[in-house]
């Protein structure tokens, strides 16, 4: 899977749970889930278990931890799905 | 944990505190009831001179129930703050019948998962008679 490919999904995924459609409209690497696009905690938790049902991976709190932005988020995916 | 010390561990207190008794426990149901009492402070305001069981005070019994004291027994020995901190984060409840002053409801709620400190469950409540009150989703958060 490509990166476009992956954060063409991860947008999918994240899109419901955004506030700030602006920030999504803009969404690069550096887009934070909290600061930029205004998602909750507790959605961000959602996103986390969307991304494990559409990766088919395991999320652990470490990965958790660092899915705060989309660079993070795909780093961890890409980790996931190489040891997959 | 018993189901006494769960309710010995929950964040709340008179006035707000809607937990009489825990009669089933495990790491993925619950089921509790409370009374409401006649005196409860929010019959003075909803609605004049006609006491009824507003939603969202149905919903807190439901969430101190189904999800807080839940969670209490899922986490056991790992709260290391007491009070527990908790917050709800989303709900969507369906109400199908009113509750009155001195009305006992019955709380049964089902895990739909526990990850990352957030808990969510599926919630029904019932009255005495055994009838649908209100039933949906509540989740909320720890830590």
């Amino acid at each position: 899977m490509t990166k476009e490919e992956l954060l063409s999904k991860l947008k999918t995924i994240i899109e419901p749970y955004v506030q700030n459609q602006e920030g999504l409209k803009q969404i690069s690497e550096a887009t934070n889930f909290i600061d930029d696009l205004e998602i909750n905690s507790a959605n961000l938790v959602d996103i986390i278990l969307d991304v494990e049902d559409e990766f088919g991976i395991e999320i652990d709190n470490d990965g958790m931890d660092k899915m705060l932005t989309v660079k993070a988020s795909i780093e961890v995916i890409q980790d996931k799905l190489a040891t997959k | 944990m018993t189901e006494e010390q769960i309710i010995k561990n929950l964040p709340y207190q008179d006035p707000f505190l809607f937990v009489d008794q825990i009669l089933e426990v495990d790491e993925n149901h619950i089921k509790g009831t409370y009374t409401l009492k006649h005196d409860e402070y929010f019959y003075k305001g909803h609605f004049k001179e006609k006491p009824i069981t507003p939603g969202v005070i149905l919903t807190e019994i439901m969430a101190q129930i189904g999800l807080v004291c839940l969670g209490i027994f899922i986490l056991d020995e790992q709260i290391n703050e007491n009070p527990i901190k908790v917050a709800m984060s989303s709900t969507a409840i369906d109400f199908y019948k009113p509750v009155l002053p001195g009305d006992k409801v019955i709380v049964k709620s089902k895990k739909e998962y526990f990850r990352f400190n957030k808990l969510k469950c599926k919630v029904e409540m019932f009255n005495g008679e055994g009838n649908l009150v209100a039933k949906g989703l509540i989740a909320g958060m720890t830590g």
